[in-house]
Order: C-alpha cells, then sequence, then structure tokens
C-alpha cells in the first residue's frame, strides 16, 4: 500500500519572465523542489496553452490519494483525467498516453530520460505539461 | 539510458553524476542522445549560429525584422538574437534587428479585456528586448490600401525597375514585389562583410548608430514605439470597433477552418511585409521550427500549393524581391524549443490561435499535425526526414515573360492551360460563371476586361450582364495560383476583403485588358528580351 503522495501538476509553458536560471533544479536535491515552489505565482492571464482545458488553472498541488501499487504517469494521467481536465479530453489524453505533441517533463527533465508512462511518482515531484501543438 | 551525448557516461539519470560535473541529463533530443543542460545549451545556440552562418543571407548592418508572435519558437529565435547581440565583438551577431507583433486576437476569439492584457504583457516583453519594435492589429489590412500603394511607390522609385511595365504601374500595393532579385551571392557577402568591418574601424568612435546594441538588457535609444504604423499614432490603442467588425466579417463568412487559417497567413505576412518596407527593413525572420515546417510541407501539399514548397518551407523566400524572408530557426524541432524555453526561462506571451480547443479532424492543418506529431512518437525521425527531403527541393528561377505573380501569395502563377486534363481544369470547369459556354470555358484563363471597360463582344456582355458578381469574382480568381483559387471557394464572397486586394485585383486586370488592347500596335519583344527583363 503506497502512502499518500503531494505532487505538483503544471500545464502550458514556463512563466518565463524574471524567472532565475534554476541551478537548484540542477543540483539533484529534493528538497529544492519544494523549496522553489513560491517563486511562481498563480495562473495569469492571458492563456493559451495546455491549461485551457483545465479551467485556464496551470498549476495544480495535488494530493494523490494512497492506493495499492504505486502511483506511476500512466495511473496520474488516469487520475488527471478524471479530476482535473474539464473539457475535451482527447485533446490531452489519446489511449493511454498524452496526445502526441504534448512533451512531459518531470522535475524538468525530459519524461523518455525517467521511463516515460512506468515513471514511480515520488513524494514533493513536479510533473509539467508543455504542448507543442499548433495553438495550444 | 543514454548520457549526455557530448560528455556523460551511460548512467540512468537517478544515480550518480555526469562526467562534466555540472548535471544530469535532462533532454532527449534524437533516440538515444540525452543532453545535460549546459550541453544542450551550447548545442542549441551553436545551431541557431550555424543556421545563419552557413547560409550568409543577412549582411551585417543590414536591417532585419523578426516575426515575433509570442509563442514559443519565435521567443526563441528573438532571445537568440538577443543572445548573439550580447556577444563579445568578434561573434556578435552583425545585423540590427526590429521586433513586429502582429494582434490577430480579433479573429481568434479573444475578447476586447483579453486583447488588452495580451498587448500590455507583448509590451513588456518587447521593452524587455530593448529592440526597436512594431505592434500592429490584424485590423490595419483594412486600411493598407491607399497606405500601401504609397510605401510600394516609393520603394519601387527608390531602385528603379528594369522592366518598363513596371515603371508604367508606379502606383504598386503592398502585394506588388520588386522585380530586383535580392543581393546575395557569395562574394557579395564577403564584399560586405569587408567593408561593414572597414566603416567600423573608421568610425571607432562609439558614436555607434548601426552597430548592435552592447547587450540585450541595457537601454537603448529605441526608435518610437508604433502602435499603428499605418498612420493612427494612439498608443496603447486598440483598432475602431468598425475595423475589428470588417474583418471579422470577412472571416466570419469564411467557411472552413482550413481557409480561414490559409487568409490569416496571407494577410499577416502582407501587413508584416507592408511594415518592413515602410520601415526600411530588407530582411523578415520568422520562427518556423523544424516541426513546424515540416508539418507546413505536408500540409500544403494537401492544399495545392505543391509548386511553391521550396519558397514556403526553405530556409529562405525570395518571393517579394526586396524584402527576404528567413527562417533561422529550420533546424530546431518544437521539442527542442520547448525545453530551451523551459530550462533558460525564455518569456513568451501565449494566445489562442484560430484552431485552439479544436478537434483534431477541424482543418487541414490540424489533421496534418496531428497525423505528423503521431507518426513522429512512433518513429522519431519522421520531422527530420520531411524536413531533410524538403531541403532538396530547388527554386524555380523566376520566369521571366510570365505575367503578374499571385496576387495573394506572390508566388509565380503555377496555372495552365485551362482545358488541360488536371485538377486545375477541374476547377476551372466547375467555377466556371454562368452556362458553360465552351468559348467561355477557353477564356477563362485569359485575362478578361473589368466590366466597366468597352470592347466586349456580344455574348460575353450578356453573360456578365447576368451574372455581374461572378464576373467580379472570376476577374480576382485568375490572378491567383492554383492553392489560393481552391483556397477562396471557401469564400462566398469577395467584398468583405480588405480593400487593397480588391483595388490592386482591378488594377491589375484593366491593365492587362490595355496591354491586350495595344497589343496589336507593340513590337514584340523578343524571347530573348523577355528573358533577360526576367532574370536581371
Amino acid at each position: 500500500m503506497a502512502a499518500p503522495l503531494s505532487v505538483e501538476v503544471e500545464f502550458g509553458e514556463s512563466e518565463g519572465l524574471g524567472l532565475p536560471e534554476r541551478q537548484d533544479r540542477m543540483s539533484g536535491n529534493r528538497g529544492a523542489h519544494a523549496g522553489g515552489k513560491e517563486r511562481l505565482g498563480t495562473s495569469r492571464c492571458p492563456k493559451g496553452g495546455a491549461e485551457l482545458l483545465f479551467d485556464g488553472v496551470k498549476k495544480h498541488q495535488v494530493t494523490l490519494p494512497g492506493q495499492e501499487e504505486p502511483w506511476d504517469i500512466r495511473n496520474l494521467l488516469v487520475w488527471i483525467k478524471k479530476n482535473l481536465l474539464k473539457e475535451r479530453p482527447e485533446l490531452f489524453i489519446q489511449g493511454d498516453s498524452v496526445r502526441p505533441g504534448i512533451l512531459v517533463l518531470i522535475n524538468d527533465a525530459d519524461w523518455e530520460l525517467l521511463g516515460e508512462l512506468d515513471y514511480q511518482l515520488q513524494d514533493q515531484d513536479s510533473v509539467l505539461f508543455i504542448s507543442t501543438l499548433h495553438g495550444g | 539510458m543514454s548520457p549526455c551525448m557530448r560528455l556523460c557516461p551511460p548512467t540512468p539519470r537517478p544515480q550518480g553524476r555526469l562526467q562534466c560535473g555540472e548535471g544530469l541529463p535532462v533532454v532527449v533530443i534524437r533516440a538515444g542522445d540525452a543532453f545535460c543542460r549546459d550541453c544542450f545549451k551550447a548545442f542549441y545556440v551553436h545551431k541557431f549560429r550555424a543556421t545563419l552562418g552557413k547560409n550568409r543571407l543577412i549582411f551585417p548592418g543590414e536591417k532585419v525584422l523578426l516575426a515575433w508572435s509570442g509563442g514559443p519558437s519565435s521567443s526563441s529565435m528573438v532571445w537568440q538574437v538577443l543572445e548573439g547581440l550580447s556577444r563579445d565583438s568578434a561573434k556578435r551577431l552583425r545585423f540590427v534587428p526590429g521586433v513586429i507583433y502582429v494582434d490577430e486576437g480579433a479573429v481568434c476569439g479573444q475578447s476586447h479585456e483579453d486583447r488588452e492584457k495580451t498587448l500590455a504583457q507583448v509590451k513588456l516583453t518587447l521593452q524587455k528586448t530593448g529592440l526597436p519594435w512594431h505592434v500592429v492589429a490584424l485590423e490595419e489590412v483594412g486600411v493598407l490600401g491607399p497606405l500601401g500603394v504609397v510605401t510600394g511607390a516609393s520603394c519601387t522609385v527608390a531602385r528603379p525597375d528594369h522592366t518598363p511595365w513596371q515603371v508604367f504601374s508606379l502606383p504598386s500595393s503592398v502585394l506588388r514585389g520588386s522585380a530586383l532579385d535580392p543581393a546575395g551571392t557569395q562574394g557579395g557577402y564577403k564584399a560586405a562583410v569587408g567593408s561593414f568591418l572597414q566603416q567600423q574601424q573608421q568610425q571607432h568612435a562609439p558614436v555607434a548608430e548601426p552597430s548592435p546594441s552592447p547587450a540585450p538588457g541595457e537601454a537603448r535609444l529605441c526608435q518610437p514605439h508604433t502602435w499603428g504604423t499605418l498612420g493612427h499614432q494612439g498608443l496603447a490603442e486598440l483598432p475602431t470597433a468598425a475595423q475589428t467588425q470588417a474583418l471579422c466579417r470577412l472571416f466570419d463568412s469564411v467557411r472552413t477552418l482550413t481557409a480561414k487559417e490559409e487568409l490569416l497567413q496571407t494577410l499577416r505576412s502582407h501587413l508584416v511585409l507592408h511594415v518592413a518596407r515602410a520601415h526600411g527593413y530588407s530582411k523578415v525572420m520568422t520562427g518556423d521550427s523544424c516541426t513546424r515546417l515540416a508539418i507546413k510541407l505536408v500540409t500544403n501539399l494537401a492544399l495545392g500549393r505543391g509548386a511553391f514548397l521550396a519558397w514556403d518551407t526553405g530556409f529562405s523566400d525570395e518571393r517579394q524581391g526586396d524584402v527576404v524572408l528567413v527562417r533561422p530557426m529550420c533546424n530546431h524541432t518544437l521539442k527542442e524549443v520547448a525545453f530551451y524555453n523551459r530550462l533558460f526561462a525564455v518569456p513568451s506571451v501565449l494566445t489562442p490561435a484560430l484552431g485552439t480547443k479544436a478537434p483534431e479532424k477541424a482543418s487541414v492543418h490540424r489533421l496534418v499535425e496531428a497525423f505528423m506529431l503521431r507518426l513522429q512518437t512512433q518513429f522519431p525521425s519522421t520531422v527530420s526526414t520531411v524536413c531533410r527531403t524538403g531541403e532538396k527541393l530547388l527554386k524555380a528561377p523566376r520566369s521571366g515573360p510570365a505575367g503578374p505573380p499571385c496576387l495573394l501569395c506572390a508566388c509565380t502563377l503555377d496555372v495552365d492551360t485551362a482545358d488541360s486534363a488536371t485538377a486545375f481544369g477541374a476547377q476551372i470547369f466547375s467555377c466556371a460563371p454562368g452556362t458553360q459556354l465552351p468559348s467561355l470555358l477557353a477564356r477563362a484563363g485569359e485575362p478578361q476586361a473589368p466590366s466597366s471597360s468597352p470592347g466586349e463582344s456580344g455574348a460575353q456582355g450578356c453573360c456578365r450582364e447576368a451574372c455581374k458578381r461572378d464576373e467580379h469574382r472570376a476577374c480576382v480568381v485568375e490572378q491567383l495560383c492554383y492553392g489560393c483559387r481552391a483556397n477562396l471557394r471557401d469564400l462566398p464572397s469577395l467584398d468583405p476583403l480588405p480593400p487593397y486586394i480588391l483595388a490592386e485585383a482591378q488594377l491589375r486586370s484593366q491593365r492587362a485588358w490595355v496591354q491586350q488592347q495595344i497589343q496589336e500596335y507593340l513590337i514584340e519583344d523578343s524571347e530573348d528580351d523577355a528573358a533577360e527583363t526576367g532574370h536581371s
């Protein structure tokens, strides 16, 4: 039985403006992620990215309930579809993965390095979805 | 799992550091090649500079307009240019950039408040760049008419033309490209670099008017920020409601999303071109990424623009003659762009586009995009293969005596004779106005007189009276290439088109008619002459 996890899920582009270069992320120290959270504000107008499918909210601090098998990205996507996705799920999820053209970053690293759908989420992980599709 | 391609040992990310000691692999570019953060940056920046350097198209000191949509690729491009300008002298980019932002909020369904917010953000971002910038609204295509003519004319005067009919037609609008081929030979580039360096040495004193800004962050004497380059100076003022309405009426009347996207592209490029000419920019850079270009290539094939693939998707596009379009991001994939922007905090302003939230099959553009990206996930070299194949396409030389280029996309007309057994022939057949008289059909390919002109033959005249509207339409349509014709079929009425397009269409058909009338009194150009004028 896996314990509940607290995970940060973010949609859309990086907030860009005025962000410090994130050297701390590269240190491999997980504590840094939690510390870095305040630096990003809540959603801002105007929007045009993947967050449009999520009521325009970019950043979600979510708590995943404890369950039998460990949480991996595959499960997370199912959970997102059920709990966060507000409209047109087919524009975000296709099959059991994300729609082609949507990039997934786990703790600011390419998910291809981490096993894609099979990556097991840890507490305080941050998962970012960036749409490279035209029009977000 | 693979390491950072350049330096790092093959260890999976969570275990152990990399040899370069600076970071873990963060991004996989090609299958199996992982990069750490620093190597990725070096790789990315080098690719941008190499693309520009290899092609030697942009001369030192040249004014270059960066077309910035706010999206990831063009933002990345602007920041690459800034980074290039901030380098030390030997490696510094030597051209003089400005940025243009086209506000398309009206057609993309943004509310008035949203547009104002977007604009505020756009301006904030632009101010941070320290480059001169221009913000124009798409609505301004509505007032492009008279001003377009003026600028076009002054442009023609400044560069005297070789072809007699171009001088004859001085008031050319934005739709008329210069017949001059852009100066751009290898020798020319070297000479230009040489003279630029000499110039710089001479005026060693830091008057530095033509030299690029010292650092992106530093304040610089910006040119006046123009909202409404086409006359009205009200800063931060949205276009009038009437203008917005006219534009919306046009886009609402278009039946398909495919045609809307194409129309938007056309109008946007006219506007950018106009601003470039009005402010003396001789190059325009767009942020088309390799992924986007691959998608565009297949889309354009589907839309009947196959003849212009080399222009539409190549590194450079010289179809306008005096203003050359350059695509310096053509070697970066969207994945690279997205990662770079994320890792290095490149600001972008995201706005909804025409097809945002539209289903996958809403337009040819969306469908091809979905198709390509899906293929790409299964076959990771799809995009690069399409791009590399596209690069092999050669641009046909400008054919000399051929008439004016396509009214909308400025490509050499790819139409063949009306009764040919091709898709084009079929198009003509189904579009022929009124009754499909064989004689009329045969004439559809020829320039026709505007209805006001005298000297029409009886049979044609009565047909025209019956369907003047069709006639007017035919007169515009016959000036278009195959792709634009197909596109215009989704536009039930041509009336909402911006006046400059209609005016130019009328001008051209009148000109063609006059030319036809005086044809027999002219001493015929020999083939050689015609070819020469075309190539010069």
